[in-house]
């Protein structure tokens, strides 16, 4: 192989090669080879056989560093497989995996069943495979907007649904106004560092003062984009209003693998190249955190459409998962992994239970539709619980594990009042939760509702993301040795 | 006698919530028998436990020990001492009683019911039992979800409301709490180099006044919420007034004594110069005894049966509560016997207030009046049980509240005082509610034929009676027991305040 493509390069770049293979396949496919309708499940499986790939080459990655340590780079260093990178692969397969098999029946039921959706879903998982493993400003950044335009469209994929036009507009308006200010920052921080590669940018950053005012507008800029990314306080604006014209199945994707992956990014720009400017954004996270957490929390209490709670709630989270990154300390960082881990099932669980609320002709988007559930699906109801009490964060489920390791971390590095607040806000956050539980088991609903209608998809899925959810709360070992291994470099 | 003993203590009532939900909802009979054996036999199994129990022994036994999350140090560590060893006999038998009372009174949803009912009780028989601080945590906050559901589904009018403050007001104490657990967790690790929660372990640990101050107001939230100590006490009143009736001897008599355990197991022995600093001293000893007064007082005003008793835990808790920061044997061991007491009478009041609730569906005191004409053997539990609360000697109540007036005469002439009235106002409300409900004519049309007792409400008061006998007329063995383990805590809280007293310099460059 030629200096400009070797082995190693392909041995890094192959799950997104797949992937991005796998996906345009899929556009493909849909057009020439499957047109009918009936046909659809076999781009379903074949979304289950990329996934499969690509999860054999994580694992041959994985394998790897495991036996000879340290990390691969790849082309010159743009592109970087370690274990925090793999993390978080893991995390996107996972949900692509489970939001695909979801949106089978969903969209059947909405009748917008398309096969293009599935591709979309695979080009959207390529997208986040740069963000976690990109380390070049342009790598990152056409990883960015490869997911970030996948999602544009997945959004209003409801063509006939006005507020899913509505949420796509808007989500696409916002979301490239951040790109641009991203675009600005990593413009400055190649202007400081002459140099895209972000250890070049590590080095010219440490030889500068954190109130640097050229650096202070780079970080400022990039830190916005990143924000809005996360769906932080202030700059959550488009997300309330995205996941609910959404349909659910892609608010699930939306919620999850986006900010899992925004996530990966923001540790790896704030904790490496921008990490010696920590004194002058600590105070702009910390700003962050607290209004995404008392925005979140407040006004998730008066909603009513669930989808709208759950986007409350996940800009709650994020200001949880940012107070990690404030902490900055092992115990914040790894608090961050595995906040970003359970989060990552007990949410999806949570919209999962939502999906199959949605029968023909009902939306099963109001809290009230939850209404009866226990008597409905017992099943589903018991799920349900155990995804919000998660969400809660309330032991022996796993999100206490998250919030756990975001406390522990605070209390490390003395941001005690911090704490303070983070605790006083889970007591909120109880409020809303159980406003769903209370749906869910005390209140009755009309009789004559439809029962609902489960594929053998949703089964599965509900199934694992309840047992993971459980799971990582009573035996979090293995997890948290594989975060362990992420951080330890 | 197998060697893990508490373990299976622990998991009888789960293995038996994992084979209820086998049984098909519609059997409901069968569902009420099994939860019924099950908590039979939760019973049966913790009393090798009390009988091979060794109170001549330091520390604790029946100790197990096994790695649960090795990285962050945190173990499947249990074990009793006399303290825990006597609330885990309090957690079986009034959980097989609750159980039991609810055989006629839930006749719909039984097998979430039972189901949660269970579930509780392996969270309580956990809080009481492990020695391992995030264990503790887990299962302290693993009780809220059963108990916010019973409330919340088999509750009366407000039981939505109820649960939901509840739930709110003891999360929010326990989230607060948990910062103080990571705080000691985090200085042990700097101290000494090893991330734990072995409470045995963190009791090593020389903290700076200040850093214990903050620990403790930490803990207090959580455990004085729970106790419901004044003025966090509001949420108690509406829980246990919306409660269905074995919600609320549960509530009363197993939950609010993890809040008075918890003072006694962490803050004190964890905590010990700033549980026994002068200040902080103080303002629990004035909240304990505003409890004691405001309880009493607030009791005699009240309309509804029901919230009468609940407001009178708050005024015997406020008992528990001085009695523990009287920091002395006899208040802290007194205390403890008062929990036991508290839990026997005022959990059979609530049982006598459902008892009559299921006749009439009214709590309103009004409605009633010369009960004892109609039901006299219903008149008769009742006397019983009002005279065990009201502390009329050679009944339970009277032994621990003399013990607890006597550790706080001795910690301070003035709080014994004032405490002394909340005797006396606790004999007039409990008396003048037996006059009002029970004695003179048959004035309401209503109440005229009401059936009396029957053999079930027979066999949930009779233990109950009998137990509170045993230890009015012979206290010595709870004495026995808790002596050991009270006289080490006390023994610890004034050593350390010497020591910091005699030395402040010292330790403070000591924990550098």
């Amino acid at each position: 192989m030629s200096v400009y493509y070797t082995s190693t390069d392909h041995f890094v770049l192959l799950p997104a090669l797949l992937l991005a293979l796998f996906g345009c396949a899929t556009l493909l496919f849909d057009f020439w080879v499957f047109p009918e309708a009936k046909h659809r499940r076999w781009l379903l499986i074949f979304l289950v056989l990329g996934e499969v790939f690509a999860g054999v080459a994580y694992f041959r990655q994985q394998m790897f560093l495991v036996s000879h340590g340290g990390d691969l780079s790849a082309f010159h260093g743009a592109l970087v497989i370690d274990h925090y990178a793999l993390f978080f692969h893991w995390i996107f397969l996972v949900t692509t995996l489970i939001v695909g098999l979801i949106s089978y029946r969903y969209l059947e039921v909405r009748d917008e069943h398309h096969g293009e959706y599935y591709g979309l879903l695979m080009l959207a998982q390529c997208g986040m495979y740069f963000l976690a493993s990109g380390t070049d400003l342009v790598t990152i950044f056409v990883g960015l907007e490869t997911m970030a335009i996948s999602f544009y469209i997945l959004v209003g994929f409801l063509r006939s649904d006005q507020r899913s036009n509505e949420a796509a507009l808007k989500y696409l308006l916002l979301g490239s106004f951040s790109s641009g200010f991203l675009a600005y920052g990593f413009s400055i921080l190649y202007g400081i560092a002459g140099s895209t590669r972000l250890r070049d940018i590590a080095a010219a950053v440490s030889t500068r003062d954190a109130w640097n005012p050229i650096l202070l507008l780079a970080m400022a800029t990039t830190g916005v984009g990143l924000l809005f990314k996360i769906s932080a306080a202030p700059f959550h604006m488009w997300a309330p209003d995205a996941y609910e014209g959404a349909p659910t199945t892609v608010t699930a994707f939306l919620a999850v693998g986006s900010k899992a992956a925004s996530f990966a990014l923001l540790l790896r720009v704030f904790i490496g190249p921008l990490g010696p400017a920590r004194p002058s954004w600590e105070p702009l996270m910390i700003g962050a955190a607290i209004l995404s957490m008392t925005i979140g929390n407040l006004a998730a209490v008066t909603q009513t459409n669930t989808k709208r709670l759950l986007a409350y709630s996940s800009i709650n989270h994020a200001g949880y998962i940012l107070l990690g990154l404030i902490a900055g300390n092992p115990t914040g960082i790894m608090g961050v992994l595995i906040y970003v881990l359970v989060y990552t099932f007990m949410n999806l669980g949570a919209f999962l239970v939502l999906t199959s609320l949605t029968r023909r002709g009902l939306a099963g988007e109001d809290i009230n539709d939850l209404r009866g559930l226990m008597k409905k699906a017992p099943g589903h109801a018991l799920a349900m619980l155990i995804f919000l009490v998660s969400l809660a964060g309330i032991p022996p489920t796993a999100g206490f594990l998250g919030k756990y390791f975001i406390f522990l971390s605070l209390v490390e590095t003395g941001h005690y009042v911090l704490a303070v607040v983070g605790c006083a806000y889970v007591a909120v956050s109880i409020y809303y939760y159980f406003r769903m539980v209370k749906a869910v088991f005390v209140e009755t609903g009309e009789t004559d509702m439809p029962p609902l209608t489960v594929s053998f998809g949703t089964r599965v899925a509900l199934g694992v993301t309840c047992l993971l959810t459980l799971g990582i709360g009573l035996y979090p070992e293995p997890f948290l040795r594989l975060a362990q291994l992420s951080i330890s470099r | 006698m197998p060697s893990n003993l508490l373990s299976i203590i622990l998991f009888t009532p789960l293995a038996g919530l994992l084979v209820l939900l086998f049984i098909p909802s519609t059997q409901k009979r069968m569902i009420r028998l099994w939860a019924n054996i099950v908590a039979a036999a939760g019973f049966l199994v913790s009393i090798p436990l009390i009988l091979n129990f060794n109170k001549d022994l330091d520390g604790y036994q029946f100790v197990e020990r096994a790695d649960w999350i090795p990285s962050l140090g945190v173990q499947y560590l249990i074990g009793v001492d006399g303290i825990s060893v006597l609330m885990v006999m309090l957690t079986t038998i009034m959980g097989l009683i609750a159980i039991f009372s609810s055989w006629d009174s839930i006749k719909e949803r039984e097998k979430e019911y039972y189901a949660m009912f269970l579930l509780q009780q392996t969270g309580m028989i956990g809080v009481f039992i492990s020695l391992d601080f995030l264990l503790f945590y887990i299962f302290w906050e693993l009780v809220l979800v059963p108990m916010y559901f019973i409330i919340g589904v088999w509750g009366g009018p407000r039981k939505l409301y109820a649960a939901i403050k509840f739930f709110l007001y003891t999360l929010a104490g326990g989230v607060l709490m948990l910062l103080g657990i990571l705080t000691l967790y985090f200085q042990h690790a700097t101290q000494f180099g090893r991330y734990t929660f072995e409470i045995s372990e963190l009791m090593k640990l020389n903290l700076p006044l200040g850093m214990q101050q903050w620990v403790f107001w930490a803990f207090f939230l959580g455990f004085a919420i729970k106790v419901p100590m004044f003025p966090f006490h509001t949420w108690l009143p509406d829980a246990h007034t919306e409660a269905p009736t074995a919600g609320s001897v549960i509530l009363a008599a197993v939950l609010l004594k993890m809040g008075t355990y918890g003072f006694i197991r962490f803050s004190l022995p964890l905590l010990p110069s700033a549980s026994s600093d002068k200040t902080i001293v103080t303002i629990l000893a004035v909240l304990s005894i505003i409890g004691i007064l405001y309880g009493a007082l607030v009791s005699l005003m009240q309309q509804d049966w029901k919230k009468l008793v609940a407001y009178s835990s708050v005024s015997h808790l406020g008992f528990c509560t001085l009695g523990i920061f009287a920091l002395n044997q006899s208040g802290i061991a007194g205390s403890v016997i008062q929990q036991i007491n508290h839990g026997i009478s005022t959990g059979m009041l609530f049982l006598i207030v459902g008892v009559i609730y299921e006749r009439r569906h009214t709590r309103e005191i009004k409605e009633y009046g010369g009960l004892a004409h109609v039901m006299p053997n219903y008149a008769i539990v009742f006397a019983f049980a009002m005279l065990s609360s009201a502390g009329l000697p050679l009944l339970n109540g009277f032994v621990g509240e003399f013990t607890i007036l006597q550790g706080a005469f001795d910690a301070n002439r003035v709080w014994a005082a004032f405490a002394v009235l909340g005797v006396i106002f606790g004999a007039a409300y409990l008396l003048w509610l037996y006059q009002r409900t029970m004695l003179g004519e048959v004035t309401n049309e209503k109440n005229k034929g009401l059936p009396d007792l029957n053999w079930r409400e027979w066999a949930v008061f009779v233990p109950l009676m009998i137990w509170a006998v045993a230890i009015g007329v012979y206290p010595k063995p709870y004495f026995d027991i808790l002596e050991k383990p009270v006289a080490q805590i006390v023994h610890r809280v004034h050593q350390t305040a010497n020591t910091v007293a005699n030395a402040p310099a010292a330790t403070e460059a000591a924990s550098r």
